[in-house]
Formats: structure tokens, C-alpha cells, sequence
């Protein structure tokens, strides 16, 4: 009934696709085996290892359940088992994430914590992708796939299309992320920010990719609403541009079948502006879209209030996306890129402030009405700070992209604060109220564990943000006016040692801001698993899809 | 659960759309004016943008825009500013006489700030920023010099480097491995020597039978005394500078294995006024000549 394969409907289907499913994972297992002996380097090799386990397990597990009696399987409810996984991925990915951005953090301040025992692995140039990987992909890609799979049933009134294709999914992306991040710890990286993963693990994600999309949609044709909510519209953009912006960048040819390394298709500046097109528009898509999706749902729901303007999701949903995709060239000012695409893409940048702050203005008037709540209730405090710093971000981005600007700004700690602004006070706070949200209604609870516990995450995320965020202002901007100060003749000032060493202090705060955030993680790992695991059941668990 | 029907809200007194998901309604509010206006704004003024500067792509090439603005001749004008305003200044520097600099006050002045920047961009990798170099890269700021510290040996030294392969005048010697020729008694004996003759502690009897394999080995270069030869840039082994160190394992490493610093010939890189800059600069820096 659902999806013949995965979603066994009678026995008969089931047993065929049983055996579908052993020949599939015998070859994969036997190819990884083969590919582990042959693999000419150490992450392929450990890789293949990885791959030839999992393949291994789940054949041994599906020979396991052929010819046994099928076990039914309640398919009328909302499926929330993997929106429950999602939630624990999530935070666990989050402290991970957060854990390796304060010690590379240190790591720039105290050059010695480049532990000579810890090389290559320890390296700070290995380490850095694991957390911005860590950070955006496991974290936020575990946050977007878990609420999206809530929020389309919800929405739609409807059960997740495909049967057990949503686990594939789940399981699927964070067999990527361990990918992704081993390959970092053992030097295999194509060398483009935010696309390190090399090409069998990009094929890997698109494989995963095109069954989320699968699910993502299914879910909404077989909706009972008349109409798609507008967190869905967000959500699905997100998705369907993710696939487009991760093929054409990853779009490169494997040196040998047996090894880690590719060959890029594109060369010099197109491959420079495809890698910007690229990382440009995963904020834009997996950082704006993905997340204004979450917090169209999240938001109303927690205050119980309508949004507050249809015509305004509306405009500002289609002007971002059609413009978001433009601004990629502001990555490039001053570098070989022409400079008519580098004026195009400043300008596109500075028409999309607008449509992005029809985001913050939709969240935050949404609490019209609703405003006392942020005496009371900690995650509507959240959701606040993270609109804020949302629309903080959005200024600040355009502002960045205009050429002046961006000759003092580009290459500094400027442009790390600016992104860690985005990402620590917008994605991670409505990430964690989210959170907040989800565990005591996945879980059947009355409440949060603690209160008080979300209280304390809060001020201390928000106190971290603010040291992460000023310093890193102060420092940039610091850095930026001591690379162009030149004296009467035009002779250079100061030399690059002597920026390093006037930033210390600030990379130091810096380091203390993470300190703060990740343990407002902890708290929060801890308030969620006492969640889960403490007192009994309140209510009942979330059920069936209203018509 | 959509119910098309529409309801007032009545915390705000606005219609809603008639829309229902899971409990989330929408109000039926317009669009906020001064956001749609700044919106507009924005459009226009990225439009008068894109004429004024370089910006649509046509078929061969793309608009260029109506100021005539690049970044590239943003740069070259700002570099051709100073140059230009730097030309006179500059022009006496290069044929200046470097030992009589300190003569002309302007001019040293000028010398100083552009070997600075000079040195800022070429040499601080190496040498510091602050010129006191570092393990393998000589402190230019003490009066020990390898290859002579007046004007025109730190000139020609910069010029053409040292034991680069680029330069044919470049500064050339190099130092024997002794790992597989002397044994190893000899070489912890000659050890013990370098550390008597630079008042270190040491084995007196093993520096003793060291001196020995000191002066059939070392001295052709660093001298009987081991004070060196600028000649053949052989570092003074009795002062207490060391460019690699002066404790038993880094002397010993040094005698097996020897060492091979290597400068790039800045010659081909530098106009002749920023080499008289830069050699002016490091001159004044504390151990000038």
C-alpha cells in the first residue's frame, strides 16, 4: 500500500522484497570488502570498513526476519519514531558539534593545543571542517530532517509517505555525517568549504537526498488539507535546491574507483564561483529556509497566536528564494572574479534584506498578543532572541556584501562573527526550542523536565553569543584597519604577525563565549534525557491524523 | 479541519484567512508599508547601481557602467597615487650612498618606513616581524652577523639569497655531514669541544680529544678558535648565539647532519629603492655595520 519495497503490504511482496533487499546488501557488503583491500588510501580504506559493517549487519539482519511471521505495524497514527531519533541526534550532533568549536577555538588562541601526539588527526585544519560539518549537517541537518517530518504530518494530516523510507533517511544521513567527519579526521577532503565530503559520500547524500524529497512530498500529496502551510513551502525549497546546489558543486571525477580522491569538473574562478554559489546558498537554503520552515511552525505554536501576516509569508517566501540564489559573488569581491558578476551579486544581496526580514517581522509579530509570555516562558524567549539575531544576521549580510564594505570585512574574524551570529543565536536557539517543544510531546510528557534548566541554556547561549559575536566584531574589524593602515608614503604598517598577536585577547573571549554555549548544551541534553526518562507518562502519545 | 469560513481574531480584531493547520491560523494583515517601500528602494537603487557600475553580462563581454569604475583600476590608480607622489624620494634613494643616509634626515626617514614595509611583506616570514628571527632564521637585531652586517654585504645579501638555486651570486658553502665520517666517539668528543670554546658546561677530557677532531674537521671554516668565517658565512661557535642551538642534542644534529639555510634572491622581486630600503632598515635595526 505504501511503498511496495520498503513498506511490506502482504507477505508475498514482503518475502520478494526481502530478497531484493539481501542481493542488494550482499553485493554492497562484498564491493566494500573488496574496496577495503584495494583502497589506496587510509580514509577510503577505514571508510569501505565502515560501509562493509553496516551493509554486513543489516543483510544479517534482513535474513534474520525473511519467512518469519511480519509483525504488524500500526500505520494509522503519525509516524513519530524517527522524529524521536531525530530529536536525540540532534542534540547529541549539537554538544558534538559545539565541543570541537571550543577547542578549535583555543586551538587559535593557543597555538600549542596542535598537541604533536594528536597529529594529523588533532590538527586544527582537520579539526575546523569537523565542526562546521558537525555543526551545519549533523546538527542543523538532523534538526531539519526530524522537524520537517514532524511538521509535514501535522500540517498535512497525514502519516509520513513510504513507509519505513523516513528511517532510511534518518539513518542514511547520519551514515554521511560519520562519513564526512572520519574522512576529515584522515585527510580526505576535496578542499571546498562546506562540500569536504569526496565523491562516493556526495553520491551517498544524493542517494539519501532523493528519498527525503520521496518522503517530503509523498507526505504533502497525500495531505488532507486543502491548502500547503507556509512552513512546508520553506521546507520544501530547502530540500529540492539542497539536491540542486550539492550535485552541480560536487560534480567531479574520482582519480581511481579504489581511493578517496576526485578531480574537480570545474577549474580557476568557475570552480571558485560554483563552490561560492554552492556555499553561499546552503545559508540561504539550509540556514534560512530550511529553518524559517521550522519556525513558522514553532513559533505560533508556542505562543498560541495566528501568524501574523498570509500576504507577507507569501512575498517574502518567494522573493527569497528567487533572489537568495543570485548572491552567491560577494564571496568573490576582489579576487579573479569579474567584476560585473561580483556587482550582480552585491546588488541581489541587498534586495534580499527585505524579503529575509519578512522572516523576523512574520515570527516576531506573530507574538502580538502573546508578548507577556516572554515572562513566563523561556522558549518563547528563545524563539525571540533567535528572530533577533536572525534579523541582525540579514543585515548585516548585505551590509558585508557591499564592495566598500567587504574590502575592510572579507578575510577577517569579522565574517566569523557574522556567521556565528547566524548560526549560535538563529539556527541553535530556534534549534533548541524546537527541542524544547518536541520532547515532552513526542514523549508524552507534561512539560519539560526543568524549567528552570531552559532558563539557565538561555542566558548562557545568549551571554556566549554576545561575547562570541562582539569580539569577533571588534577583532575583524581590528584586523581588517591594521591590514590597510599604510603611512604618508603608502608603506605597509603592520605586518600579518603583528595582527595575530593584537588579536589574542579577543580570540580568547571568543573562546569563552563557546565555552558558555556549549554548556547551555549540556543543560539542554541533560533537561531532555531526564525528560524522556523521568516520571510517567502524562499523555497520551500524539496519534492519529485528524481529517 | 479547513475551515474557509473567516474569523476575526480577537486579540487584534483582524480577519483571519480561513486557514487551519494543526491550530495555526494566519491573519489576513497587508503588507507592512515601510517594509514594502524599503523593498522598493532597494530595487531602484540596485538598478541605478547596475548602470552606474560594471555589471550585465551580454554576449561578448559586459557592461562596463557609466563611471567607468574596476577594481583593478581602483588598485592600480591607488598604487600609481603613491608612486607618483613617492617618485622623486624614491629615485634619490636608489642612487643613494647608504654609509652617509643617516646625513639626510628626509631621506632616511623615508628609507626606514618603506624597508619596514618591505620587510613587513617579504621578510617577517622568516625573520619575525620584529627581526629577531627564529630557529634557523638569523635575529637580525644583535651585531653577529653571518655574511658581514655593513651596507653592502646586507645589500648583496638580499640581492641574491643564500645557497638559492635561482641566483649564480647567490652566497654559497656548505657544511659537511659528519655521520658517516667521523665515528661517534668523535663526534660527542668535538660536541664537548663546541661546548667548552662557548663557556658551556662540559666533559673536559672528552672537549679535550674533541679539539683534535675540531681542528682536523671544522676549523678550515669556523676557524682554529672557532670564530668563524664571514668569508664562507661559518657561524661563530664561541659567542652565545646560536642559529640552531647550542644544547649537546641540537650540536650534535648539526655535526651529523649538518644544516642548509636557504634565502630567496630578492633582487629579481625588489626595485633597487626598496633594497636600499630594506638595507637600510635592517642596518639601523641594532647591529648595522
Amino acid at each position: 500500500m505504501l511503498c511496495p519495497v520498503l513498506g511490506a503490504a502482504n507477505e508475498g511482496d514482503s518475502r520478494m522484497g526481502n530478497y531484493v533487499k539481501l542481493v542488494v546488501l550482499g553485493i554492497i557488503t562484498l564491493f566494500a570488502a573488496i574496496a577495503a583491500n584495494w583502497g589506496r588510501d587510509i580514509a577510503y580504506v577505514v571508510h569501505a570498513v565502515i560501509i562493509m559493517l553496516v551493509a554486513g549487519y543489516l543483510f544479517l539482519r534482513t535474513l534474520r526476519q525473511t519467512d518469519e511471521p511480519i509483525k504488524p505495524v500500526a500505520t494509522d497514527g503519525y509516524m513519530d519514531d524517527v522524529v524521536r531519533a531525530g530529536v536525540i541526534a540532534t542534540t547529541f550532533w549539537g554538544v558534538v558539534g559545539f565541543l570541537v568549536g571550543v577547542v578549535i577555538a583555543f586551538q587559535l588562541a593557543f597555538p600549542a593545543l596542535n598537541f604533536e601526539f594528536l597529529q594529523p588527526f588533532g590538527n586544527f585544519g582537520r579539526l575546523r571542517p569537523l565542526h562546521t560539518s558537525a555543526v551545519i549537517f549533523a546538527f542543523g541537518g538532523n534538526a531539519l530532517i526530524m522537524s520537517s517530518f514532524y511538521i509535514v504530518q501535522r500540517t498535512c494530516g497525514a502519516r509520513l509517505w513510504g513507509g519505513n523510507l523516513s528511517w532510511f533517511v534518518f539513518w542514511g544521513y547520519n551514515l554521511f555525517i560519520v562519513l564526512a567527519a572520519t574522512g576529515y579526521l584522515l585527510g580526505a577532503t576535496q578542499s571546498k568549504e562546506y562540500a569536504e565530503p569526496e565523491w562516493y559520500v556526495d553520491i551517498w547524500l544524493t542517494i539519501v537526498w532523493v528519498a527525503f524529497l520521496a518522503v517530503y512530498l509523498g507526505t504533502i500529496f497525500k495531505r488532507k488539507e486543502k491548502h500547503i502551510y507556509v512552513a512546508n513551502w520553506f521546507l520544501l525549497s530547502f530540500i529540492i535546491t539542497v539536491a540542486m546546489l550539492h550535485i552541480v558543486n560536487n560534480l567531479s571525477v574520482p582519480v581511481s574507483i579504489w581511493g578517496s580522491k576526485s578531480v574537480q569538473l570545474f577549474a580557476g574562478v568557475q570552480d571558485a564561483m560554483t563552490q561560492w554559489w554552492y556555499g553561499h546558498n546552503a545559508v540561504g537554503f539550509f540556514l534560512t529556509a530550511g529553518f524559517l520552515g521550522m519556525m513558522y511552525y514553532f513559533v505560533p505554536k508556542q505562543a498560541g497566536r495566528p501568524v501574523y501576516s498570509y500576504k507577507l509569508s507569501i512575498i517574502h517566501f518567494w522573493a527569497l528564494i528567487f533572489l537568495y540564489i543570485w548572491a552567491g559573488p560577494h564571496h568573490l569581491h576582489y579576487t579573479a572574479l569579474p567584476d560585473w558578476a561580483s556587482t550582480l551579486g552585491m546588488v541581489f544581496s541587498i534586495i534580499l534584506w527585505m524579503p529575509s526580514w519578512g522572516g523576523m517581522i512574520n515570527g516576531l509579530m506573530t507574538l502580538q498578543g502573546a508578548w507577556d509570555k516572554l515572562r513566563t516562558d523561556p522558549i518563547i524567549r528563545m524563539m525571540v532572541i533567535s528572530l533577533a539575531f536572525y534579523g541582525m544576521s540579514t543585515f548585516e549580510g548585505p551590509m558585508m556584501s557591499i564592495r566598500a564594505v567587504n574590502s575592510l570585512s572579507h578575510y577577517t574574524d569579522w565574517t566569523i562573527g557574522h556567521v556565528h551570529s547566524g548560526a549560535l543565536g538563529w539556527n541553535g536557539m530556534i534549534t533548541f526550542s524546537a527541542l524544547y517543544f518536541l520532547a515532552p510531546r513526542l514523549w508524552g510528557k507534561e512539560g519539560m523536565y526543568s524549567m528552570s534548566a531552559i532558563s539557565w541554556h538561555f542566558w548562557l547561549a545568549t551571554i556566549g553569543i554576545i561575547l562570541y559575536a562582539a569580539s569577533m566584531w571588534v577583532t575583524g574589524i581590528m584586523e581588517g584597519l591594521m591590514w590597510r593602515e599604510v603611512d604618508a608614503n603608502g608603506f605597509l604598517v603592520n605586518s600579518f604577525a603583528d595582527t595575530v598577536s593584537a588579536k589574542f585577547p579577543m580570540l580568547v573571549v571568543r573562546g569563552l563565549g563557546g565555552v558558555l554555549y556549549l554548556a547551555g548544551a549540556l543543560i539542554m541534553a541533560w533537561n531532555i534525557f531526564m525528560t524522556i526518562k523521568g516520571g510517567a507518562r502524562q499523555k497520551a502519545l500524539v496519534g492519529v491524523p485528524t481529517a | 479541519m479547513s475551515s474557509e469560513h473567516k474569523e476575526i481574531d480577537e486579540v487584534t480584531g483582524t480577519d483571519t484567512t480561513g486557514h487551519d493547520w494543526d491550530g495555526i491560523k494566519e491573519l489576513n494583515n497587508p503588507l507592512p508599508r515601510w517594509w514594502l517601500y524599503t523593498l522598493y528602494m532597494c530595487i531602484v537603487w540596485a538598478i541605478a547601481y547596475t548602470v552606474a557600475y560594471p555589471a550585465w553580462p551580454m554576449i561578448s563581454g559586459a557592461t562596463k557602467g557609466v563611471l567607468g569604475y574596476s577594481t583593478r583600476g581602483e588598485v592600480a590608480a591607488d598604487i600609481a597615487r603613491f608612486e607618483e607622489a613617492n617618485a622623486e624620494i624614491s629615485a634619490q634613494l636608489a642612487a643613494a650612498d647608504l654609509t652617509t643616509l643617516s646625513e639626510n634626515e628626509e631621506l632616511m626617514r623615508y628609507a626606514t618606513s618603506a624597508g619596514a614595509a618591505v620587510f613587513r611583506t617579504n621578510c617577517s616570514t622568516c625573520h619575525g616581524s620584529g627581526a629577531a628571527g627564529a630557529k634557523g632564521y638569523p635575529n637580525l637585531l644583535d651585531d653577529d652577523w653571518l655574511w658581514g652586517g655593513d651596507f653592502e654585504n646586507i645589500a648583496y645579501t638580499v640581492r641574491h639569497g643564500i645557497r638559492n638555486e635561482e641566483d649564480w651570486d647567490a652566497r654559497y658553502s656548505e657544511m659537511t655531514a659528519y655521520d658517516e665520517i667521523l665515528s661517534d666517539e668523535e663526534i660527542n668528543a668535538v660536541v664537548q669541544h663546541v661546548r667548552a670554546i662557548s663557556n658551556q658546561e662540559h666533559d673536559s677530557a672528552l672537549a679535550e680529544a674533541g679539539a683534535t677532531v675540531f681542528y682536523d674537521n671544522c676549523a678550515a671554516c669556523h676557524a682554529d678558535e672557532g670564530t668563524g668565517s664571514r668569508d664562507l658565512g661559518a657561524p661563530n661557535l664561541t659567542d652565545a648565539i646560536w642559529l640552531y642551538g647550542g644544547d649537546v642534542d641540537t650540536l650534535e644534529e648539526t655535526v651529523r647532519y649538518a644544516r642548509f639555510g636557504v634565502m630567496p634572491n630578492w633582487g629579481t622581486r625588489l626595485t633597487e629603492a626598496e633594497i636600499q630600503a630594506v638595507t637600510a632598515y635592517v642596518h639601523q635595526l641594532g647591529g648595522g655595520e
